[in-house]
């Protein structure tokens, strides 16, 4: 019993980390149906920069209050970073093709994720990189038959609250209105006087933002960063899109979620080794009963 | 018509042995090939074994009689994978064949990639020599799958010799070094592949022979990002040592996180895949500090002694650092290409692969050491190591009682 609660606590950890990335997917293809295969990417270039600063900091060895403060900088600056980039990244790559058919951009999104990728080696080479333990590894429960700890308090500390703002901000402010217009039908939204391109370059910083935040997650409760962390976590995290209904906000946290338990549980219960074909053949099954995926059908808001 | 294409294809063999003619009796030049992941996680490792078969080469002043030795060196991974691919292993192997130069393939780092390259290298009867490669079915009749060796051997001729000690050596110490340091509880894990799993299938035979309790054995998804589930699993079932069959490539230092991450604690033994610094970069020296048990095919460079010392020296002089654990073994393999060619005395393939396989008692950087039938090595020297501040510190010789 205790471990079923342990591996859904390990489970719901990781879950919302893919959550957080695979929001980035599907926001991009709610708004211009574009699969953005860089997203992925750029989350690993976010905890590259996130692995810079904690070292050039030396949070490792930082007290209490220095670690805390360095952590906020930290997720500041990566997510700064991501959402400039990934601004960048429509402004630069994406705009110019908006009208060119649906396979350019496509295209082009694979050869910015291969650029990312080479950046990413160039950076920090190719080897698995040790990100420093900032965060303790310390049980907050008093007993050791379960554990939780403070490296999961800070995953749900900081994915609860981005996730809600990110409701929040689709439903009721005049930006998230105008997302959802655009997803709708561009053309009528730019009928109505809503400036397209801005609003999707707003989709592509808030994505980018997400992203950002994940990454300095990732890295602080896994551990480990690597130039190819961004190809892996991104199709975990499109396959969480794609399974809760692509285009679709809270299908993509539920489908993140998903994952998170399907591979605990799948490993606790079924082996290790058959984790990854778990995750594909519910998506497979899911996709043949349910094209649209978990909450695809049910909304009709795309963002 | 058919006469027409007869004496043309008559005049096109003369020439051709012309030239081989001619190439025979002015020398001319032999190339060395190595396949080894140039790209990825690995690249530390083979970094230090291309400059071993670099010193090697030069030291023969880069001539064998009167052919000028050129080396060349192939990458069999891509960026993509981060490790060996199959499409690269057998690009590879085909740009060998295809070049009449190309006389000694040096390779493969990955027993899986040698599986590949193996049959074809074999047909084209050009000698393969290995640094790393331990899968003992590459080789040993008997110790690997059904069907191993031949099906690597499609031309009936052996080609294949490695410099390494194989695992069926390395599986056994390494069961037996557990017990020795009182590990009796121990959980297998491998990371499904060739050399991961053959390793960790040795450990758990010889494990349970000599009354370990192997209280499970779990293959990974070396994608997979971390193992905290698994190592929750792990920990229920209370092991003093986990196993991992498996390299640096297939995230041994995640394993050891996660295992430290679920507040398990327990040593934490894998095999010559992880000996190398990119283990440590990767795991994090603090969680691996009196924590790791890596075994090695052989002894640590700062234990080697005679030649294999002042390879050391050498190394340190020309690169400016301290070899990693394989270097040695690409020195060896340099050399040992180099005396293949030397007994071949001409540019021919399948003496210089005859030759290759004659080689006895060879006075070596590893010692004194021959190939037997099989191509093996006759070394079985191993060492037990563990980390300290950071850097591997040599335990025990292994295998020797």
């Amino acid at each position: 019993m205790l471990i079923l609660l342990q591996q859904l606590i390990n489970g719901l950890t990781t879950g919302t980390l893919f959550a957080l990335i695979a929001i980035g997917y599907t926001m991009v293809y709610g708004i211009i149906e574009l699969i953005n295969f860089a997203h992925g990417d750029l989350f690993m270039l976010g905890a590259f920069l996130a692995l810079t600063i904690v070292t050039r900091l030396g949070l490792e060895d930082a007290g209490v209050a220095g670690a805390a403060g360095g952590i906020v900088l930290t997720f500041l600056c990566s997510m700064g970073f991501c959402a400039g980039l990934n601004f960048l990244q429509d402004r630069i790559v994406y705009r110019p093709l908006r009208n060119a058919p649906k396979l350019t951009p496509l295209v082009s999104a694979i050869g910015v994720s291969f650029v990312f990728m080479g950046l990413g080696q160039i950076w920090k080479g190719v080897a698995d990189i040790n990100f420093p333990d900032v965060i303790p590894n310390q049980n907050l429960l008093g007993t050791d038959a379960l554990r939780f700890t403070a490296k999961d308090l800070l995953v749900i500390l900081v994915t609860t609250p981005l996730m809600a703002g990110l409701t929040l901000f689709v439903r009721y402010t005049k930006m998230g209105k105008a997302m959802r217009a655009t997803a709708q039908n561009p053309t009528a939204a730019r009928l109505m006087g809503i400036d397209v391109d801005r609003v999707i370059g707003w989709t592509f910083a808030i994505g980018g933002l997400l992203a950002g935040a994940a990454s300095v997650i990732y890295g602080l409760t896994i551990n480990t960063v690597s130039f190819q962390m961004g190809y892996q976590n991104g199709l975990y995290a499109f396959t969480a899109a794609v399974l809760g209904g692509i285009g679709n906000l809270p299908g993509a946290m539920l489908g993140g979620m998903v994952i998170g338990l399907v591979r605990s549980l799948g490993s606790q219960y079924v082996g290790e080794q058959w984790t990854s074909a778990l995750v594909f053949g519910i998506l497979i099954l899911l996709l043949v009963f349910r094209p649209s995926g978990l909450l695809g059908a049910r909304t009709r808001e795309k963002v | 018509m058919n006469r027409s294409i007869l004496r043309f294809a008559a005049a096109f063999v003369l020439v051709l042995a012309s030239f081989g003619v001619a190439a025979e009796q002015e020398g001319g030049v032999i190339k060395i090939v190595s396949s080894l992941p140039r790209t990825g996680s690995a690249r530390g490792q083979t970094d230090t074994i291309v400059n071993g078969i670099q010193m090697a080469i030069e030291e023969s002043g880069n001539k064998v009689g009167a052919f000028t030795i050129k080396y060349e060196d192939l990458d069999d991974a891509t960026a993509a994978e981060g490790q060996w691919t199959a499409e690269k292993e057998t690009a590879n192997a085909d740009q060998a064949i295809k070049d009449p130069d190309v006389m000694v393939y040096i390779g493969t780092y990955n027993s899986g990639a040698a599986k590949v390259s193996m049959p074809k290298l074999n047909q084209a009867g050009l000698l393969m020599v290995s640094p790393a490669n331990t899968w003992p079915g590459l080789t040993k009749p008997g110790k690997g799958d059904p069907g191993e060796p031949e099906k690597y051997r499609p031309s009936g001729k052996i080609n294949y010799v490695r410099c390494v000690p194989a695992d069926d050596i390395q599986g056994v110490v390494s069961a037996d070094w557990a017990k020795k340091l009182g590990l009796l509880k121990v959980f297998i894990l491998d990371d499904r592949e060739v050399y991961g799993k053959g390793i960790a299938d040795l450990f758990q035979a010889r494990a349970e022979e000599i009354g370990l309790k192997v209280l499970g054995h779990e293959g990974i998804d070396a994608k997979a990002q971390e193992f905290k589930p698994l190592m929750t699993k792990i920990k229920a079932t209370g092991p003093q040592l986990i196993y991992f069959g498996g390299t640096t490539q297939t995230k041994a230092g995640q394993l050891v996180k996660d295992m430290l991450g679920v507040g398990l604690d327990a040593k934490f033994m894998c095999p010559d895949g992880c000996f190398e610094d990119a283990f440590i970069d990767s795991a994090g020296a603090e969680n691996l500090q009196d924590r790791a048990l890596v075994t090695f095919g052989g002894l640590p460079p700062e234990k080697l002694t005679g030649k294999g010392a002042a390879f050391v020296a050498n190394y340190q002089k020309k690169y400016g650092k301290f070899p990693e654990g394989y270097a040695v073994y690409g020195y060896e393999c340099g050399k040992t290409a180099i005396e293949a060619i030397r007994r071949a005395g001409k540019k021919d393939r399948d003496a210089v692969r005859a030759a290759g396989l004659t080689i006895k008692n060879f006075d070596g950087a590893l010692g004194r050491w021959s190939f037997d039938k099989n191509g093996d090595t006759t070394l079985r020297t191993m060492s037990g190591n563990t980390v300290k501040a950071g850097k591997f510190a040599f335990m025990a010789v292994l295998g020797e009682d």
